[in-house]
């Protein structure tokens, strides 16, 4: 793609600074094993990134192997029951292994063929990530091997299925609360151990430079379809654009394209859980503090000591204690907003999405969509409302159904 | 002479490598860890270093995260860590180096948490995730309150970042013999010779080896090539293995540090 000289001196094309830093926040922060390893990281996707041949290369794979572009869809009964703005959805839903995960596994994937790696690891919590890698790890014929927390595998049981199809192997975590956090801890163990031949595909904006700017790089392609389609379908930018967050990655690729478009209105959804109370939510903004976790310098849950809390949400995607840095650092400048979503009104929108659209979305992107549907009532008819529809809800369904017949609260722990 | 530069030079003094012992304070409860760490010291190790418990441990192995989470459900907390350390000070003038993760220090201030940790009779600081490339704040403060600083040089490290380390510590260096986690390994890794002799033309200060010795041979051979070893993993195993019998860990712990702590001596 063609960048205009004049926007690439905007602002947000000047971060992250060379050492990772958004403003104050992001950074590198890891033990001394893994220095040299960032490095070379940050080196070769600085090359594959002003190299045309690799972007060549991603693009086809991402429209042959994950189904790009993805359809911008008009929510017409969703609009209708609202009452207000005209509700759009991003449908990164449709794209092979089910959410927008798939666009920077590939993109890592092709990167770690070139650094001449033979073995992947990833991290999982919803294990949508999980299931990207260990398809694009199938494809490029690497070994893979995939983290996930016990009480994840349990509650998204069809993806642990999934990944082990796919060939991948798939280690329960039992260490901490045993979801996302913890499989984070265990890949980076991994990482210190197996350094020399093992490239780590983290699947989100977080952890040490490069990886929060490599990620949304990889993902900004959601941001610029949408961008070219909407001006397409109704002519003018949108006025509001919501995406949910854990740590950040379908936001702020949906995001990034229009950072500099202020007559459009940025919105992530945080994960509220049962409510904002220690311990039973994973909205980092609502009560965290800044602080330094697993590579990066962010808001995070934590204790008066500097102890990370105990996260909660109904979805293992969302239920994780820091926040990408990138979204820290536009939150101070005021350019997007964050809100959050309780599990009650998750499973709420969850159904009526499902009825009203015939679509059944994951409850990470849900969260966007309870904030979309509120929103929606305080906007005119004429406005535009985009949700980006980070995932599609299939892997949810069995959790779903349990609560809903009472068999579990949304605790589900 | 700061504590930890007068027991290296003690060690030297006696022709022999210094004997470092890492235990993590508040395992498996205060009064215990209290105890377990007089024990190590009883038992000849010239330096102590003190593993101050984080949630998320992510540079330690399975041996070293128990012992955190059995340390945090135990009650430690920063403020217990502090009167540790004062009460480990009323009967040894052992260095005490603190070895922790940066979000533990930053967390309600970096000059606040060293402060602390000098007052309360801390002699150094080593925070695994923080490299020296994010560390100007808190060498500024570890300066200021004369708090000695250790920074680790992995295998995976060059030669052209061994200045900046070298640098930024003004204790001891680190030398992590092994890539991966904290625990027992069963073979001393090759070239340590060699790693330490690069380091060295980079710094006058002590160079220790460690990561993963768990035997007296271990001990005897890395002490051959540095200024100090320490064992961390296999002290630990054995708080582990006393759980239920928690008074007759001292002895236990001493009669172990004294066997491998043998290694260091001629």
């Amino acid at each position: 793609m063609t960048v205009p000289a004049e926007s690439l001196a905007a602002p947000r094309f000047a971060l992250p600074d060379a050492a990772g830093h958004f403003g104050p926040y992001g950074g590198v922060y890891v033990p001394e094993t893994l220095m040299t390893a960032l490095h070379e990281l940050t080196a070769a996707y600085e090359k594959a990134r002003s190299d045309p041949a690799f972007q060549t290369e991603l693009t086809h794979h991402l429209q042959e192997f994950a189904g790009r572009p993805t359809a911008l869809c008009f929510a017409a009964r969703l609009t209708q029951h609202c009452g207000g703005a005209k509700i759009y959805l991003k449908r990164e839903d449709l794209l092979h292994t089910g959410a927008h995960k798939i666009n920077n596994a590939l993109g890592q994937a092709l990167l770690a063929r070139r650094m001449g790696k033979r073995r992947i690891i990833a991290e999982t919590g919803a294990g949508q990530h999980g299931v990207a890698t260990a398809a694009v790890c199938a494809k490029f014929g690497f070994d893979c091997t995939v983290y996930m927390g016990a009480v994840d595998m349990e509650r998204q049981a069809l993806n642990v299925f999934r990944m082990r199809l796919m060939g991948a192997k798939v280690v329960s975590v039992e260490a901490g609360q045993r979801t996302l956090k913890d499989a984070v801890n265990e890949a980076m163990r991994d990482w210190v151990t197996n350094v020399r031949d093992t490239h780590y595909i983290l699947g989100s904006a977080l952890g040490a430079h490069p990886y929060p700017m490599m990620v949304r790089d990889f993902h900004r392609v959601i941001g610029r379809e949408l961008k070219e389609q909407i001006l397409a379908r109704e002519g003018r930018l949108p006025d509001e654009i919501v995406a949910c967050v854990g740590g950040g990655s379908n936001a702020i690729g949906c995001f990034f394209d229009f950072l500099d478009e202020p007559s459009v209105q940025l919105t992530g959804v945080e994960a509220g859980g049962r409510g904002i109370r220690r311990g039973e939510h994973a909205a980092r903004f609502e009560g965290g503090k800044l602080g330094v976790l697993q590579g990066s310098k962010t808001y995070i849950l934590q204790n008066p000591d500097g102890q990370i809390e105990l996260t909660h949400s109904v979805s293992a995607g969302l239920d994780y204690a820091a926040i990408g840095p990138e979204h820290a650092h536009y939150r101070d400048q005021g350019r997007i907003g964050y809100a959050y979503a309780t599990d009650d009104e998750v499973l709420e929108t969850f159904q009526l999405c499902s009825r009203l659209e015939g679509i059944i979305p994951a409850l990470e992107s849900t969260h966007a969509l309870v904030y979309a549907v509120k929103r929606a009532r305080e906007l005119r008819p004429e406005q535009i409302l985009v949700v980006n529809l980070s995932g599609r809800g299939d892997k949810d369904v069995q959790q779903v159904a349990a609560i809903l017949k009472g068999e579990e609260g949304p605790s589900n722990r | 002479m700061d504590r930890i530069a007068a027991a290296f030079a003690r060690a030297r003094h006696e022709n022999r490598a210094a004997f470092v012992a890492y235990l993590t304070a508040g395992d498996p409860d205060f009064d215990t860890s209290l105890a377990a760490c007089r024990a190590v010291l009883a038992g000849g190790a010239d330096l102590l270093e003190l593993g101050v418990p984080f949630s998320d441990p992510l540079a330690d192995g399975p041996t070293n995260q128990l012992a955190a989470q059995r340390a945090l459900e135990g009650g430690m907390t920063a403020a217990r860590t502090g009167e540790l350390v004062r009460r480990l000070r009323e009967t040894s003038d052992a260095p005490i180096v603190f070895y922790t993760y940066y979000n533990l220090v930053f967390s309600n201030g970096v000059e606040n948490y060293v402060r602390a940790a000098k007052a309360a009779g801390a002699d150094g600081l080593l925070t695994l995730d923080l490299p020296p490339e994010e560390a100007g704040e808190l060498l500024a403060a570890c300066t200021q309150h004369d708090l000695k600083t250790v920074f680790i040089v992995a295998p995976t490290t060059p030669d052209s970042r061994l200045p900046l380390l070298c640098a930024a510590a003004t204790g001891f260096v680190y030398y992590v013999s092994r890539e991966g986690v904290t625990g027992v390994r069963d073979q001393v890794a090759a070239d340590i010779p060699a790693a330490v002799a690069r380091i060295r033309a980079h710094t006058e200060l002590p160079v220790v080896v460690g990561f993963g010795l768990s035997t007296p041979a271990q001990v005897r051979e890395v002490a051959r090539a540095a200024d100090g070893v320490v064992v961390g993993s296999a002290l630990v195993n054995v708080v582990a293995a006393q759980l239920a019998d928690r008074a007759g860990l001292p002895g236990r712990l001493q009669a172990a540090t004294a066997a491998l702590a043998a290694g260091v001596r001629p």
